[in-house]
């Protein structure tokens, strides 16, 4: 196993417009768990398909270890790449049982005999479908499949495996289960793992590494904490958290966290200036005396707490939470303890 | 271990020529020697010696008479059926449906058979009962208008295909806010399903003509004896009557049938083409009207009508299959095996005819799903802009009428085919060979359907599982179309065992078809010996239609022909 090279890798297809994916540059070292985070459309799944060999890039390569796998001239097919795909439509085979559809990896390298079932077993088990290998998978339920499908990654140790938004087409509850299934997966095989997903809290709750795209573009690469305490541009901050961007005028100095005084500082400055877009999540906003006024547009109530959209008094947006009860209307004063400059 | 492949595509190099190989040789090459000959024959001046000819013009009337006076009868028979059978609570509309459609799966000539035995002077049925005309008067059915009535039911059911599907696409959200619109089950009918199945009556209604004019076996048997020729029975008989000029002669007559329904095709394209609100609303049931005291007057009319062009005309061909002798009353103690003995047991023709249509059918059908499975794999999968081009040229041989397709290939082989200098002309190959060209798109029809329903992630996990294109080939993809290829086989099978209009006019002494022997028994006057071999072929035909009727279920919708 080695790490998995994407070098300035484009991609455009043959219809026109602009290239699904374009420039991107990744590295994702061995054994990593990489999500590849963004908004539908944005070439998540075109750089996934690209990695597996089902689609070409049309500049640059896709390197693992030393071993170039496809560049704009040649590529490897996937079935010399020895990886493996959990699909967003699981994709068993519906002519064979649960223990043919996971052996088939071996079947076609020749592995035969107890050897094989021993395999199949053994990654059935570690799926907890032992008892299910002589069904067909029209009788599983869609985590069982899901289940099934990791199974059959799991069966040959392949060097990467892929998964193309795998929990898209299932139940909130499901999520959690099959996410905890994908943590013990990694942990143990070891594999180094791609996730394309557009759930930022899917992504944040599993990979070791985020990299978020948006229109064919690589905006930011970063470990989990990273990407939500110091995002990169108006597109990885409105993407992860629930945070709002603010139009400020801006000072010259590098600091980028702001804490309530920096923050003020920023507000007193004269309004014709350069402005800084300044991230806030509402965790971060506080009802408090002697803080900015803010009129309450909408309070919606979430159980724990009550979410509040306010108005500044330049009309800029905010959200704050609160734990007590506050009417559409209220004037409040609010303190911002963090913020951040993008 | 590293192999590279060029692009991300999952077939193979040798798909795509090998593709464009077999579309060339079985719709570009034959085709194309035709319009040549054609085009040579007409730049030579046989164009002007033959339009001279009288004999043609009255040809082309009789091909339009038929075939308008046909496509008048179908429609009404069809859309009839269509109308009642889709829209009305018509009680058994599964057995009426499938006893419909069987006309037209019926081989034309046992159909002009048939209706012989029924009608005129010397039918065996009507002096069972005592009903037939006086002796010497004239069989009716040697006519124009007997040609088109049989034309009518042996095409009626095109009509009721064309029309029910579009019946059954109508959104019936909009039949149900007509009603709370205020408007009555007539007032419906009559202002939205009516116009908005108009396309479905065109479509339907230009098919017809088509199959009308290119069909051979009816006025074959009803027109020749009258001297009465259509297009396709006259290029028939310039073959009888070989000459110098033949080849130039049938390719003219070939491209005046070819022309003719390709305008009858283009206005099908046309009609269907502006159809495109069928796609708002939900479709698929659509509401069933009530008849109320009128359904059992229906039901009665539908069931007379099967009974008429279905019952009695088989009936009439089984008592003229057990006949002794043509002519010889038929009852209790005259009927007699004799005939099946004969042809089953004693004719070495009729023997060979059944080894030659079954091998030559067996052999069609599953070396075409051969050729239709890589096909449609390359025409689903495939990212060519060749695709669209490729399924049109795939369509065009079996679009075109059965002798059109013959006398390309004649003209293709008739000379020893270059290079290896071998002539297939007057073997059984040139059969074999026309039979793929024709049959390709009936193959090919299921095979695609399947392929488009296979989700493409279960063969991209398998690329990735390591499995090579052959692999896949034999693990996934063919298994998962398994049940569509099996009717395909047993559709091909079911038309090239009962087709005749191609080996009319390739088969020569040992290479005769099913078809060409029910001809040439009942041109050398053994009715009875006729009969008997047509009775067999509705019974094969009867139980391979039940077959795909049974598999029905598995299939992917709109491979078996009559089920909608």
């Amino acid at each position: 196993m080695a790490k998995l090279i994407l070098n300035r890798l484009s991609k455009s297809f043959e219809t026109g417009g602009r290239p699904a994916v374009n420039d991107v540059s990744l590295t994702v070292r061995e054994g990593g768990f990489l999500a590849l985070l963004g908004p539908s459309g944005c070439g998540k799944t075109t750089v996934l398909r690209m990695i597996a060999g089902f689609e070409q890039p049309t500049d640059g390569s896709i390197l693992l270890g030393e071993r170039v796998l496809a560049d704009a001239s040649e590529m490897v097919a996937p079935e010399h790449r020895n990886m493996a795909m959990v699909f967003q439509s699981y994709a068993l085979w519906p002519h064979m049982s649960v223990a043919e559809n996971v052996g088939y990896p071996l079947k076609v390298r020749g592995i035969s005999g107890e050897k094989r079932q021993r395999k199949v077993r053994e990654s059935l088990a570690a799926v907890r479908l032992e008892s299910y290998a002589d069904r067909r998978p029209a009788d599983l339920s869609g985590g069982q499949r899901q289940r099934v499908a990791l199974a059959r990654c799991l069966v040959t140790e392949p060097d990467v495996v892929l998964l193309d938004e795998p929990l898209a087409n299932l139940d909130r509850h499901l999520r959690q289960e099959m996410e905890e299934t994908f943590r013990e997966f990694h942990a143990r095989s070891g594999a180094t793992m791609i996730y394309v997903t557009h759930d930022q809290a899917e992504a944040m709750a599993l990979a070791t590494d985020v990299a978020v795209m948006s229109e064919g573009r690589l905006l930011q690469v970063a470990t989990p904490e990273e990407i939500y305490a110091r995002p990169e541009g108006r597109l990885v901050g409105g993407l992860v958290g629930q945070g709002v961007i603010l139009s400020l005028p801006s000072p010259h100095d590098d600091n980028r966290l702001l804490d309530w005084a920096a923050f003020q500082a920023m507000l007193a400055r004269s309004g014709n200036g350069p402005t800084a877009d300044v991230l806030v999540r509402p965790q971060d906003v506080e009802v408090a005396p002697e803080g900015l006024p803010a009129n309450v547009l909408s309070v919606l109530f979430e159980g724990e707490r009550y979410a509040l959209r306010l108005a500044l008094p330049d009309g800029q947006a905010l959200r704050a939470f609160s734990r007590q009860p506050v009417k559409v209307g209220d004037q409040l004063s609010v303190v911002i303890n963090s913020a951040w400059r993008l | 271990m590293i192999r590279a492949s060029h692009r991300g595509n999952s077939q193979p190099r040798w798909l795509f020529p090998f593709v464009i190989t077999v579309i060339f040789f079985l719709s570009v090459l034959p085709l194309g020697r035709l319009a040549v000959t054609g085009i040579a024959s007409a730049m030579g001046g046989g164009a002007r010696q033959m339009l001279g000819d009288p004999g043609l013009w009255q040809a082309v009337y009789n091909t339009l008479s038929t075939s308008f006076f046909g496509m008048i009868a179908a429609v009404v028979l069809g859309g009839g059926f269509a109308l009642l059978l889709t829209l009305f609570d018509i009680r058994g509309k599964t057995a009426l449906g499938f006893l419909f459609m069987l006309p037209t799966m019926i081989p034309p000539q046992v159909t002009a058979l048939s209706w012989i035995g029924m009608t005129g002077p010397s039918s065996t049925l009507l002096k069972a009962i005592g009903m037939a005309p006086p002796l010497g008067s004239p069989q009716p059915l040697y006519s124009i208008g007997g040609i088109a009535l049989l034309y009518g039911v042996q095409n009626a059911p095109l009509v009721y295909l064309s029309l029910r599907a579009g019946l059954l696409a109508l959104p019936r959200d909009g039949v149900e806010a007509a009603r709370l619109a205020g408007a009555s089950s007539w007032q419906v009918l009559k202002d939205v399903i009516l116009p908005l199945s108009l396309p479905g009556f065109t479509a339907g209604a230009a098919i017809a003509f088509v199959s009308c004019v290119g069909n051979f076996g009816i006025p074959a048997i009803l027109g020749i004896p009258a001297s009465i020729y259509t297009l396709p029975t006259l290029i028939y008989s310039k073959f009888a009557n070989f000459g110098p000029g033949t080849f130039g002669d049938v390719s003219l007559l070939s491209a005046l049938i070819g022309i003719l329904s390709i305008v009858g095709l283009a206005v099908e394209e046309r009609v269907l083409r502006g159809r495109d609100y069928r796609v708002i609303g939900l479709s698929g049931r659509v509401a069933v009207f009530r008849l109320g005291n009128w359904r059992w007057l229906a039901e009665a009319g539908l069931w007379l009508t099967i009974f008429v062009i279905l019952f009695m005309p088989l009936t009439a061909l089984i008592a003229s299959s057990l006949a002794p002798a043509y002519g010889v009353p038929l009852n209790t103690s005259t009927a007699t095996l004799h005939a099946y003995r004969e042809i089953l047991f004693r004719q070495a023709v009729t023997r060979t005819a059944f080894t030659n249509s079954i091998g030559l059918s067996l052999a069609t059908a599953f070396g075409l799903l051969v050729v239709t499975v890589l096909t449609g794999y390359f025409l689903v999968r495939g990212k060519s802009r060749l695709t669209r081009v490729i399924s049109a040229l795939a369509e065009i041989p079996y679009a075109l009428p059965g002798i059109v397709l013959a006398v390309a290939f004649i003209l293709l082989f008739a000379a020893p085919i270059p290079v290896i200098g071998v002539s297939i002309y007057g073997t059984i190959w040139i059969i074999l060979i026309a039979y793929f060209s024709s049959f390709f798109a009936v193959s090919l029809k299921p095979v695609v359907s399947a392929f488009r329903q296979v989700d493409p992630s279960l063969e991209e996990a398998a690329r990735l599982a390591g499995a090579g294109f052959g692999r896949r080939l034999r693990d996934i993809l063919v298994p998962l179309v398994a049940p569509a290829a099996g009717a395909s086989v047993i559709l091909v099978f079911l038309i090239a065992c009962n087709e005749l209009t191609i080996s009319a006019l390739l088969w020569s002494a040992g290479t005769q078809t099913l078809g060409v022997a029910i001809y040439n028994l009942d041109d050398s006057g053994s009715f009875n010996l006729a009969s008997a071999l047509s009775v067999l072929v509705v019974i094969m035909v009867v139980a391979m239609m039940l077959a795909l009727e049974l598999m029905a279920k598995r299939l992917p919708k709109g491979v078996v022909p009559w089920r909608s």
